[in-house]
């Protein structure tokens, strides 16, 4: 069996997600990055509008971008902080990740948004910030054409 | 350094109190162990290798490598990782080849304990195991040589995989919590604390196992437990690696320091090198990036990632790069680690030349898997294979968790190296039939289920280890009936 690019580099690339439309990204929709067939399925309990779905639980989670509202609760529950919401507005794109240390930002400041890689490809401004069973779940408006790109962020302090 | 502030964890300390390690005067807290508060003062040489007095640091830190041991109020050869700090006691390093205790002990005698079902270890096996049997209306004691109930989940602070029978989403943590309090809670369970099982006996009546519990003043009170069954839960240790130096103080196993960060809230150093991309390497790496430390690279043998790629990805974010086909080559440093080489290795395990790389770092973790500890179980004279899938030696059980030895039953990493889901549904089954075994009536319908689930839990890809050792397991099992 040959090698996946991401099994050597613990990052995937935009290809190898399921792109949501124009429609969608107005709306906001979760970008699930879990692509592997692992024992889990919290994801699949916590959406409250049956958007994601799971064959068995070894299965990886496929969502369905009609039905999802980009409403944010699955992204602290999944235990492998896997799940972004992004969203466009105008010139605008907002990008809701997982956050698990410390400072967590506050909203208004700006902060650098990093790649898949870690790398700072920007900055932008956090939009909202709660913390839910001590994971931070963090909105950042970034440029639109980075929303499939900014997976992290770091507080300039 | 204790750590101040922490995203998930904060740190339940308990009082200040005042200790002395040769003869100094040094402070730590009443729930931390001696082993951490030492090393929060900046002690990191415990002790010394028996021939060539080599330095050496803590690795375990729950009790199962021996290379802490210090002589407390006199007492020689105690494991300061799972002994806590108290007012007043007088910690003192001792020659690699101890001397008898320095006091003398009144006889306490030896009392006898009776039960159902004796469970050693808890941990989630143990601690579900005792539960399950609880509930089907035996009496247990439930005995952990550390000072605190939980085993490994005490240290686990991410969320589970798993689905919401096994309480996925729920960080381990606090299913520890949990499964104290329902303990605490059921009167028909006995919990013994600091006390270490050393002994099997023959007994016309069931089984008959030695305990000694290790008392405030450092003595020790011995039991003989009496049980009609008993579920043996008694973990795993990690595994350890051959290189220059690796027994420098500051190379530690992963969930040695993943204890020392995330129980007692004590950083190690600042900068580590992790060895192994199993799912422990790749979450200690995660939860000591959360407790302030930074992490500067995680090096792999294989020629891929070993564990979940959504845990790679969170470290990945920060900027940690993982190097697959790559090993330690040596660590360097005169009484601790100063820095770490790495290096490239082809697909014949051989190292390139030239493809060296230095790391800047004060810790090295190693994550290199974990061997099943099956001395209490061999002293029962149940079966032992080795079975390189299950991680070592572990005893051939039925799908009851029985072993050849009727009325001894293994669950959890013992039976092995799974993980924590899986460890608590074997808890479920052996303490189910344990239950039974002492002759009270349960209700088998649940253990069908407890094995359906476990099917499911190791039916994918990353199942295929445990699935193979379960099998070769069971097929040993026939041949020995
Ligand atoms: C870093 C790390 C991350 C992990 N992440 C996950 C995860 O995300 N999900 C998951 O499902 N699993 C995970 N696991 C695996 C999980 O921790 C183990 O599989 C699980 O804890 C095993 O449970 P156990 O009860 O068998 O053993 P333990 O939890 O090790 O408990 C054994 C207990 O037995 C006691 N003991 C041993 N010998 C004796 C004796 N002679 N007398 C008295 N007491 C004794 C010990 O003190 C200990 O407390 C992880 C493990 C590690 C190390
Ligand atoms: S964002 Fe909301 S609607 Fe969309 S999948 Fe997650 S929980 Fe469901
Ligand atoms: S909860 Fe997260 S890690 Fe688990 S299956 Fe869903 S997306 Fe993957
Ligand atoms: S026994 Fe204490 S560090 Fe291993």
């Amino acid at each position: 069996m040959s090698l996946k690019d991401y099994e050597r580099t613990g990052t995937i690339t935009v290809d190898e997600i399921k792109m949501p439309s124009e429609e969608h990204l107005k709306r906001g929709v979760a970008i699930i990055e879990c692509v592997q067939e692992i024992p889990c399925n919290p994801c699949v309990d916590a959406c409250p509008f049956g958007a994601i779905s799971m064959e068995k639980l070894n299965a990886t989670p496929k969502i369905d971008y009609d039905k999802c509202k980009g409403c944010g609760k699955c992204v602290s529950v999944c235990p492998g902080l896997a799940i972004f919401v992004v969203r466009i507005r105008g010139e605008n794109g907002f990008v809701t990740l997982p956050y698990e240390m410390l400072p967590i930002p506050e909203k208004g400041e700006v902060v650098d948004v990093l790649n898949r890689e870690g790398k700072v490809i920007g900055e932008g401004e956090i939009t909202n910030v709660r913390v839910e069973n001590r994971t931070g779940v963090i909105t950042v408006r970034v440029d639109k054409n980075l929303i499939m790109e900014v997976r992290n962020i770091c507080p300039k302090r | 350094m204790r750590i101040e502030e922490h995203p998930i964890l904060s740190f339940e300390r308990g009082r200040k109190v005042h200790f002395y390690f040769n003869g100094k005067k040094l402070y730590g807290y009443e729930n931390e162990s001696i082993a951490a508060a030492l090393v929060a003062n900046g002690i990191t040489q415990l002790s010394k290798s028996l021939k060539y007095n080599r330095p050496r640091g803590f690795f375990c830190g729950i009790g199962k490598c021996a290379s802490c041991r210090m002589r407390v109020n006199g007492v020689p050869n105690v494991r300061i990782c799972i002994e806590n700090v108290r007012e007043g006691l007088e910690v003192e390093t001792q020659e690699p080849l101890a001397e008898l205790p320095s006091r003398e002990f009144d006889d306490k005698g030896i009392d006898t304990l009776e039960c159902d079902v004796l469970v050693i270890g808890g941990g989630p096996a143990g601690l579900c195991a005792s539960l399950e049997a609880a509930k089907s209306d035996a009496d247990v004691i439930v005995v952990d040589e550390n000072f605190k109930l939980g085993g490994q989940l005490l240290k686990q602070t991410h969320k589970f995989f798993g689905s919401k029978h096994e309480m996925a989403g729920k960080r381990g943590i606090d299913i520890a919590k949990e499964l104290e309090k329902e303990i605490i809670e059921n009167n028909r369970i006995r919990v013994f604390l600091k006390s270490s099982v050393f002994g099997y006996y023959e007994s016309d009546h069931g089984h008959l196992f030695g305990m000694a519990q290790r008392l405030d003043d450092m003595s020790e009170k011995v039991y003989k437990v009496k049980c009609k069954s008993a579920v043996i839960a008694s973990g795993a240790s990690e595994n350890f690696l051959v290189f220059p130096n690796n027994d420098l103080p500051g190379v530690y196993g992963a969930g040695g320091v993943q204890t020392l960060v995330n129980v007692y809230g004590v950083l190690p150093g600042k900068k580590v090198l992790m060895v192994g991309s199993g799912n422990v390497g790749l979450i200690v790496s995660y939860q000591l990036l959360q407790a302030g430390m930074e992490v500067k690279a995680v090096v792999e043998a294989l020629p891929k990632i070993g564990g979940y790629f959504v845990h790679a990805a969170k470290l990945r974010r920060f900027g940690v790069p993982i190097y697959v086909s790559h090993t330690v080559k040596e660590v360097y440093g005169e009484d601790k680690v100063e820095g770490a080489t790495i290096v490239e290795i082809d697909k014949n395990w051989r190292e390139i030349p030239g493809t060296e790389k230095r790391i800047d770092c004060d810790v090295v973790c190693l994550a290199v898997g974990l061997s099943p500890s099956v001395r209490v179980v061999s002293l029962t004279g149940a079966d032992i294979r080795y079975i390189p899938e299950a991680g070592g030696y572990v005893a051939i059980h039925d799908d009851c968790m029985e072993t050849t030895k009727r009325g001894i039953f293994v669950a959890g990493d013992l039976s092995g190296i799974e993980e924590a889901s899986i460890a608590m549904l074997e808890g479920k089954l052996a303490g189910l039939y344990s239950a039974k075994r002492a002759g009270k009536d349960v209700n088998e319908d649940k253990a069908d289920e407890y094995r359906k689930r476990l099917e499911e839990l190791r039916a994918g890809p990353f199942g295929e280890r445990g699935r193979i050792a379960k099998e070769k397991i069971r097929r040993l099992w026939k041949e020995c009936h």
